[in-house]
């Protein structure tokens, strides 16, 4: 199938940006990830500037390629063509929420101060009786790709509140320490997740690493607000 | 003050620059994009320890046996004694850091891997990586917030800072202000295999360019190994890549069969009937390769885990199934699924010694860019291990040795030749030909009918240029190692030779040079219990 693929180009934070269109030819297993690939090869080849964006794993297992594709955020490596395109189009634009730096990129840092902000480290060894392996498991597995913080309508960067993809590791933490060294994580937590979230769940259907938020939740807040441990 | 720049924050530059740390010595961890992306994450099947706690009476000196064996006697005895021996407190530091290995009821549980008969490899159902990268980032972000790692990831290695035979620091890019820094210090370099000299063949990351190792090359680093690039047996293509099915599906019970006169043959139990569809690496990927050569068989080798126990799926291999699911629209609990060899490793790199020391001085190598550990052939689930383990082996010899006292950042006005990328094209070129000499069966014909092309070409840049004389090195490494060892295998010299139980060693200085050198004896190594 031939698809038009239309990317919000620009060349850096401060130019304006303009859509730019290419069309190409959609096999059953095309993704938005390898048509950027393939036209940037064309790009080059022209002498023309490529197109910026950031990749690595190819198999929806890094989160370097989240971007807004027909409205949705998604990873672009998980995105295949024929399954986004609505009437053989595809919009392809920059998350919303973190400053673009050039065509596709962001700049996802705040993901990574906020974490520092929560202080997300054990500062203990922790001592493994297995009993909380699956959550701890469940936890690791997110991506820092942001998806989640795209949806979420009370996430703002540089708010008090942190979002998804900083209660996510946060959830490795309260399973795994023990009671006498929550005392600091249960403040930040209450400030900067618990008190912050409408729970209306718009995060929950669109994380790509179909992390079990919910499940993560529920343990999460029993162990930091109610104190079940 | 003393400052590390240690470039790559995978699972080796992380490793180091928590060393470090603990010891005070702080280190910029620079790399392309943040770890949490890193080709690390991806590792799936597990990580080597000899922890003995299946019954089965395992040893640190059985996994020496076994990586010294798979790696067919190309690797250093006394760095691969290193590694296994501290294999199991390398365990135990990640089992402290909270990352949750699967369990028995009283201690981490071990799988089978490939090359091993004993049960020695530890896992996080079949996301191992992913969930080790996790603890150790978190870790790592305590010593940032100590001031004693600094994380640079947006940024990209051009070059070696050198002055006379000696390394005094790196030059780098910011990727997203597109400024050139000079920084001074020691230098580490932890930046991974080689995955962009075959852009979409192999199973790793795009991160991974090949452009380190191919710099550093052309800036006088000995790599060795070259021609010993691992393709593993079980891949899967998918839009833009080789996606790898672990070995665990086999260690969990998978069996490999390709259909002879319409029956079922499972070729690796009939030919090797002790380890199976576990030989080590090499040996399934070109047993594959032959099998569908025969007169009476297909074409298709298939992975068949219809027979796994229900467990295996619920609690080991879970993650595995779902992504067999959504890329074959297979389930493999109910079919067997087509696999096919892919480029999965790259054994060569970096030429280092015992210590972690490159060939020039205060520059230092670990993880997936050296050729340290695994010599012909890498066994499953022990480059986590020679990665963790190296980087921190590293960062100790970098404080014995002491770290240069230099830590200057200077912008650097004025173009940098080598931050033009290599184009697409040329770098598809490059990797057709490569290809055509460097398979999983090879012959002189082909690799000379290789080189020929390859000095065809004409490079239009500084960064195109190195790549050349890589691509070079890897050819000719394979063209003068005259014998069948590991993951080099010659159809014109079939057999393993005594005399070549060398190290090849590349070297660049105007023009390539390959020469061989001998491995050294095992000390005694009674201390280790
Ligand atoms: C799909 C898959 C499954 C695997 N499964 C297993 C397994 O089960 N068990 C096992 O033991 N091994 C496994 N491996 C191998 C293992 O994951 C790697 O060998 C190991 O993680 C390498 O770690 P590293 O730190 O050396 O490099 P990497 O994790 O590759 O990190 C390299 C770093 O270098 C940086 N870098 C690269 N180029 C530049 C540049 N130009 N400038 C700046 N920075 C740069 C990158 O950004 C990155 O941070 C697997 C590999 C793959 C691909
Ligand atoms: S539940 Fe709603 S408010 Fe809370 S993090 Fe998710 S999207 Fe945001
Ligand atoms: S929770 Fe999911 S969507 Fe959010 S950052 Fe983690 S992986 Fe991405
Ligand atoms: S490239 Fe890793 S998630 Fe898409």
């Amino acid at each position: 199938m031939q698809i038009t693929i239309e990317v919000l180009r620009r060349e850096n934070a401060e130019s304006a940006p303009h859509w730019e269109r290419f069309s190409c030819e959609a096999d059953s297993s095309a993704t938005v990830m390898t048509a950027l690939i393939d036209r940037n090869a064309q790009l080059a080849a022209e002498g023309k500037p490529v197109i910026a964006y950031e990749c690595s794993c190819l198999q929806k297992k890094c989160g370097a390629c989240a971007m807004v594709v027909n409205g949705r955020p998604c990873l672009a490596c998980d995105a295949k063509l024929l399954d986004v395109q609505k009437k053989g189009v595809i919009l392809v634009e920059p998350l919303r929420k973190f400053p673009v730096i050039a065509d596709l990129i962001v700049d996802r840092h705040i993901l990574y101060e906020n974490l520092k902000a929560l202080h997300i480290w054990l500062e203990s060894e922790c001592i493994a009786d297995g009993k909380q392996a699956e959550l701890a498991y469940e936890a690791s597995r997110c991506l820092q790709c942001g998806c989640c913080l795209e949806v979420c309508p009370n996430f703002c960067p540089g708010d008090t509140f942190f979002g998804m993809a900083a209660f996510v590791p946060t959830a490795r933490l309260l399973s795994e320490l023990p009671p006498s060294e929550l005392g600091q994580l249960r403040r930040v937590y209450r400030k900067h997740i618990y008190e912050g979230c409408g729970k209306s769940l718009s995060c929950r259907n669109i994380c790509p690493a179909g992390l079990d938020i919910d499940k993560l939740l529920v343990n999460s807040h029993a162990v930091a607000i109610w104190k079940r441990k | 003050m003393q400052i590390v720049n240690i470039v790559g924050a995978g699972l080796a530059g992380l490793s180091a620059a928590i060393t470090l740390a603990k010891t005070g010595i702080k280190s910029r961890l620079i790399s392309l994009q943040p770890s949490e992306r890193a080709q690390s994450v991806l590792a799936e099947g597990g990580i080597n320890a000899a922890l003995d706690t299946m019954g089965e009476h395992d040893t640190p000196e059985n996994h020496f046996a076994d990586t010294l064996r798979g790696g067919v006697y190309l690797a250093d005895p006394n760095a691969v004694e290193n590694l296994t021996y501290h294999a199991p407190e390398v365990l135990r530091w990640l089992e402290k850091l909270g990352v949750p290995f699967n369990r028995t009821p009283e201690d981490i549980a071990l799988r089978n891997f490939g090359g091993q008969k004993l049960k020695r490899t530890a896992y996080a159902k079949s996301s191992t990586g992913k969930i080790i990268m996790h603890a150790l980032i978190d870790e790592a972000r305590k010593c940032e917030r100590s001031g004693l790692i600094d994380r640079m990831p947006h940024h990209e290695f051009l070059r070696l800072l050198t002055h006379e035979d000696t390394c005094i620091g790196v030059r780098v890019r910011d990727r997203y202000s597109g400024k050139l820094y000079d920084l001074h210090g020691t230098v580490l370099l932890c930046s991974g295999g080689m995955n962009g000299i075959f852009p979409g063949m192999t199973t790793g990351t795009t991160q991974n360019s090949g452009d380190v190792t191919a710099t550093v090359f052309a800036q006088g680093v000995c790599l060795g190994n070259l021609e010993m690039l691992q393709y593993h047996p079980t891949t899967i293509g998918i839009a833009g890549k080789r996606c790898l099915v672990t070995e665990a599906a086999r260690g969990e019970g998978g069996r490999l069969y390709i259909e002879r006169s319409g029956e079922k043959y499972f070729f690796m139990e009939d030919k090797y009937p002790e380890l199976g569809n576990l030989m080590p690496r090499d040996v399934v990927a070109r047993t594959m390769y032959f099998i569908r050569r025969e007169p009476d068989t297909g074409d298709q080798v298939y992975l068949d885990m219809t027979g796994l126990p229900e467990n295996a799926w619920k609690n080991k291999l879970s993650d595995l199934r779902q992504e067999l699911m959504h890329y074959l629209a297979i389930d493999p609990k109910k079919a067997p699924i087509p696999v096919q060899e892919g480029i999965h490793y790259f054994m060569g790199g970096m030429d280092t010694d015992e210590e972690h020391r490159t060939s020039l001085q205060h520059l230092y190598a670990a993880g997936e860019c050296t050729c340290q550990y695994h010599g012909a052939n890498r066994l499953g689930g022990n480059s986590m291990l020679g990665a963790l383990y190296g980087g921190r082996r590293a960062a100790e010899t970098i404080l014995f040795d002491k770290p240069l006292d230099a830590c200057q950042v200077q912008i650097v006005e004025g173009e940098e030749p080598l931050a033009e990328p290599a184009s697409p094209a040329w770098i598809a070129q490059v990797s057709q030909i490569l290809l055509g000499g460097l398979g999983i069966v090879r012959n002189e014909a082909q690799l000379t009918a290789a080189l020929d092309a390859l000095y065809a070409l004409r490079p239009q840049n500084p960064r195109e240029e190195n790549r050349l004389h890589l691509a070079e090195a890897m050819l000719r490494s394979a063209l003068e190692r005259r014998e069948s060892r590991g993951a080099h295998y010659r159809e014109d010299y079939p057999e393993k030779q005594e005399a070549f139980r060398k190290m090849t060693l590349a070297e660049y200085n105007g023009s390539v040079r390959i020469s061989f050198r001998a491995l050294p004896e095992r000390r005694h190594h009674a201390d280790h219990n």
